[in-house]
């Protein structure tokens, strides 16, 4: 539930998403589900020239199980929250 | 593409679909559940490779099970239009390593 309640709090913020097939895909955080996947709106292919296989995609549905990575604004990370929200669920509560 | 999360917002429009093998798959959405199975209609595959422009495979109604998945894209038609597929040359999508 940490990670789920931490994305939505990102929703509307720049991120890249790294899926395991290498490829990678920029765009505005849409909304997240409870399987962690992700709509994106506005993407673009971080290297169009080898991946051009999304070029007419503007909005996109990414499953979760097929995230490697997001890469996400460095304003976007409240350490603290995360540390403090960590703590707490590692307490069980 | 409005709403939640989900592909609600996608029924009856053209989607493009990348699967975890590689391939894509481009149709009209008519269905959708809680695991991301989904309906396609009128779907065709576009075969991407190095030697020729893109190939179009036709292949109907389809249904594509959620775990071979990776990603649904909504497909704008005026865009889709202004490409030259038949010149268009790239290595196939590599497959998901999980």
């Amino acid at each position: 539930m940490l990670f789920f309640s931490y994305f939505k709090d990102l929703v509307g913020r720049e991120v890249t998403v790294e899926l395991k097939n290498d490829l990678a895909i920029r765009g505005t955080l849409h909304s997240v589900d409870q399987y962690l996947n992700i709509k994106l709106e506005n993407t673009r292919v971080v290297d169009q020239d080898k991946y051009p296989h999304m070029l007419s995609v503007r909005n996109c549905f990414i499953r979760g199980s097929v995230v490697r990575y997001v890469q996400l604004p460095p304003e976007g990370v409240d350490v603290e929250l995360l540390h403090d929200a960590t703590r707490r669920e590692a307490r069980g509560g | 593409m409005s709403d939640g999360p989900g592909l609600e917002s996608l029924v009856d429009q053209t989607i493009s679909v990348i699967t975890n093998d590689g391939r894509n798959i481009v149709g009209i959405l008519k269905g959708f559940d809680q695991a991301t199975n989904i309906i396609l209609d009128e779907s065709h595959e576009r075969v991407y490779s190095t030697k020729e422009g893109v190939q179009q495979l036709v292949l109907g109604l389809y249904i594509i099970r959620g775990d071979n998945i990776s990603v649904v894209g909504e497909l704008d038609e005026d865009l889709d239009s202004n490409l030259d597929l038949k010149n268009l040359r790239a290595h196939p999508l590599k497959p998901v390593i999980h």
